[in-house]
């Protein structure tokens, strides 16, 4: 008995490395003390009624973000840990598997469980502001794709100390996914990880693009819209069109392990081609969805603090739109080297180059809208100045790697990783963190520390190219991606030592910048400006008209939009003295909390560690309980209420009395 | 939602489909997943044959769940329903033509 206990201890729990014995405490006693603190400061009911069976969009972003950042911690450890490794030639930090699992778990968490998620958090925090509605189109949707997120993440995450990580790289590519080359638990882990966020990633796509063509306030026309929301538009038409196809191919993976079927074996009629090909054809887009709405931020941003309104509204619309149809015809520029025919990589080639045309033009753009502006250098601002060099470069390798021939030379190098990084980080990071930096006052109700920020951004924008800039030319010596390590002949004769070196010192400069962020918000929580005004920046757009942080139902009247930039215009209108109509309350229609969302993904969650062990008796059950949740959905008619008029008069007298 | 209406009650009143409808639509679809299932059990058809019943079954479901169970006829002006369905047909058939086009080399090579 005792020896079957261990037995299956020793397999299901990870074991033999230290820094997996680390974790394990780590993870231990953060469990217990969030246990003991909210026991003794009572605080589980509150934890309950105000955030897990919330359905207000505004709370919903606030934990996408927090989990986001969580994310983006360990996602970062999981970098310096690899940046440690290749400091120095016949390092002996991490092992060869350790390494695999390590570069799988980062490339998987830092898209799937860290990018999405913060632009999940500010499409909920921003856009129904934006658009002057009081929530989502779906408000229980919304709440259900963040618990199903965050069940998925939990899952993967888990793979860490539990029966092992993936280690097949971050789209776990057969014939080495499979069962044949991969016969434990962490490729399950990937597979239910994914799927089960996948669910609520569809979700969120089709509540958001509901919400801006349905939810728009009283006169604002499609072009009369800002332009994060365009942004938001434009990628929640490429996640609807490009997560169904990752969903099936991860199925059809999932099928072969689970069910010895051979859609991408090497045997019996499989071609293991085929999953690089559909992969890609979510996995292309998928920068895509990530990018547009940076794209979006900046753009308000630079108008913003340019005091302008955006250069090329039309044209940025034009081009965010056609990006997200593009997007979806550039995929086999990830294999060129397949061995498709000339025609297919020509084809392919030349889309990829032709997406560079939009892209372009909204640069300039940016550029225009800050020529002859009345520039305020804020923190978003900075992050937007950052982002507007290093995209350019990120772009342009980005060319060099869309020519099919020279492909097969940077295919799987350095190269390839220093661009993609580029882009990722200079593009998408910096792009949120501006976002983050810019609607922080509206969400918290206080500004983030100047100079903290000021520190952290110099760290990251510096540390960035420290890091990545050695490494296109690491690329171009030989040094070939998810290489563990490497001898003292290449480290020293071929020069691949120093390089490395220096891009190690850029990994720990970007992560001191975390850490400076990180700081920042503790110390802002505390000392942070407040923001009475609700305009701490002088904004243009409706978010900017409401107190910060925003009352539950945002706004107390259905703004009446007539041009846009509405806000601006009212402001303007106001310094020419032109009185703004009487308000008249009405009662005001609202979703009621839930607490299907959250059962329910705990359910997914359980079925999903079923299937990843193959343990049908937890499977089955979990999904019956999805199944039950389904139906006591369906059959609650009791979903909204009213907020009565004198609860709105006394909540803006309150939230005017502060702020006028 | 909270603005305009509840998941219940529509604008325009129109109705989400009879029982009737439902029925219907469910019995085309079973129907249309036991045909394959009973080609490729027992084998009736040689390979070609099965694989064109299959997709052209598959072609119909998607139209029976269009029309019984999505609602594409309905809404107070289809018009996004319509620009959708176009965008999801040309992703679909870039998916389809796209991948027998890239993956046709393997019948090259080997
Ligand atoms: C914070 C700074 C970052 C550093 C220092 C860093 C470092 C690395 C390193 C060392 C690798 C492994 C290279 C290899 O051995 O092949 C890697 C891979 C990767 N990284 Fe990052 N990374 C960072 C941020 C990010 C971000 C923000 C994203 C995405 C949003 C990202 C996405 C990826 C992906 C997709 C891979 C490929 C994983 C694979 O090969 O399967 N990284 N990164
Ligand atoms: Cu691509």
């Amino acid at each position: 008995m005792w020896e079957n206990i261990k037995d299956f201890a020793s397999t299901f729990f990870v074991t033999g490395d230290p820094l997996i014995y680390g974790a394990d405490v780590s993870i231990a006693l953060t469990s217990i003390a969030i246990v003991f603190v909210l026991t003794y400061f009572k605080k589980w009911t509150w934890l309950w009624r105000e955030w897990i069976t919330t359905v207000d969009h505004k709370r919903i972003g606030i934990m996408y973000l927090i989990a986001s950042l969580l994310m983006l911690f360990r996602g970062g450890v999981d970098a310096l840990l690899m940046r440690t490794q290749l400091a120095l030639p016949n390092m002996k930090f991490l092992q060869a598997d350790h390494y695999n699992a390590v570069f799988t778990t980062h490339g998987t968490i830092m898209i799937l469980f860290m990018a999405m998620p913060m632009m999940f958090a500010l499409f909920n925090l921003v856009v129904p502001l934006q658009l002057g509605a009081r929530d989502v189109a779906y408000p229980f949707l919304n709440s259900l794709s963040f618990w199903l997120f965050l069940m998925g993440a939990m899952l993967f995450n888990l793979s860490f100390v539990i029966g092992g990580s993936p280690d097949a790289g971050w789209l776990s590519y057969p014939p080495l996914s499979e069962l044949s080359h991969s016969p434990g638990v962490g490729e399950n882990f990937y597979i239910w990880g994914i799927q089960i966020s996948g669910i609520g990633s569809l979700a969120t796509g089709i509540n958001f693009l509901v919400t801006i063509l349905k939810m728009r306030a009283p006169g604002m026309k499609m072009m009369k819209m800002p332009l994060f929301s365009w942004s938001v538009l434009s990628s929640s038409i490429i996640i609807i069109f490009a997560f169904p196809i990752l969903t099936v191919t991860l199925a059809l993976l999932f099928l072969d392990r689970f069910l010895g079927a051979h859609f991408f074996t090497m045997d019996l009629g499989g071609n293991p081609m085929m999953y690089v090909n559909l992969i890609w054809m979510w996995g292309h887009p998928e920068v895509y969805i990530v990018v547009l709405p940076a794209f979006g931020i900046f753009s308000e941003v630079v108008a913003t603090f340019s005091k302008k309104k955006i250069f090329g509204y039309n044209s940025m619309v034009f081009s965010m739109m056609l990006i997200s149809i593009v997007s979806f015809f550039t995929w086999a520029h990830h294999f060129f080297t397949m061995g498709a025919s000339a025609n297919v990589n020509v084809f392919f080639a030349i889309s990829t180059m032709v997406i560079g045309i939009p892209t372009g033009v909204k640069i300039f753009n940016w550029l225009f809208t800050m020529f002859r502006g009345r520039i305020t250098i804020t923190q978003p601002m900075l992050w937007t100045l950052g982002f507007i060099p290093c995209f350019a470069v990120g772009g342009a390798t980005g060319v060099m790697l869309a020519v099919a021939p020279a492909d097969y030379q940077y295919h799987n190098s350095y190269f390839l990783i220093a661009h993609f990084h580029q882009v990722l980080i200079g593009g998408v990071v910096f792009g949120y963190l501006a976002g983050i930096y810019y609607w922080w006052p509206k969400v918290f109700g206080f500004k983030l520390n100047d100079r903290l920020g000021k520190w952290a951004f110099w760290l990251w924008n510096i540390g960035f190219y420290v890091c990545f800039m050695p490494q296109y030319a690491l690329g171009f010596m030989g040094m070939t991606r998810r290489l563990y390590t490497y001898g003292s002949d290449t480290g020293w004769d071929l020069g691949w030592a120093p390089l490395n070196l220096i891009s190690t010192v850029g990994a720990f400069l970007m992560g001191l910048g975390f850490i400076f962020q990180v700081w920042q918000i503790s110390y802002s929580i505390r000392k942070g400006e407040r923001d009475l005004t609700g305009d701490p920046w002088g904004g243009r757009t409706l978010e900017w008209s409401i107190p910060s942080p925003a009352p539950m139902y945002n706004f107390a009247v259905e703004p009446q939009v007539t041009t846009d930039d509405a806000w601006w215009k009212v402001k303007e209108d106001r310094a020419k003295g032109i009185k703004p109509a009487p308000v008249k309350y009405e009662p005001i229609h609202m979703p009621k909390n839930s607490a299907i969302p959250f059962v329910m993904s705990v359910c997914w969650f359980i079925a999903g560690f079923g299937f990843v062990f193959d343990w049908m008796w937890m499977a089955i059950p979990g999904l019956i309980g999805v199944a039950i949740c389904l139906l006591a959905r369906s059959f609650s008619y009791d979903t909204d209420y009213y907020i009565p008029v004198d609860e709105i008069e006394r909540t803006e007298a309150a939230l005017r009395g502060r702020t006028v | 939602m909270s603005q305009h209406n509840t998941g219940h009650e529509h604008a325009s009143g129109e109705s989400h489909g009879s029982l009737k409808s439902y029925v219907i639509g469910f019995i085309f679809s079973i129907v249309l997943t036991i045909i394959p299932l009973v080609i490729v059990m027992n084998g009736l058809l040689n390979k070609t044959q099965t694989v064109i019943t299959i997709m052209i079954m598959a072609v119909l479901q998607l139209i029976v769940q269009l029309f019984f169970f999505m609602h594409i006829r309905e809404g107070e002006k289809p018009r996004w329903n319509v620009m959708t369905l176009i965008v999801g047909i040309i992703i679909v058939l870039t998916i389809v033509g796209g991948s027998i086009w890239i993956m046709s080399f393997n019948s090259t090579v080997q």
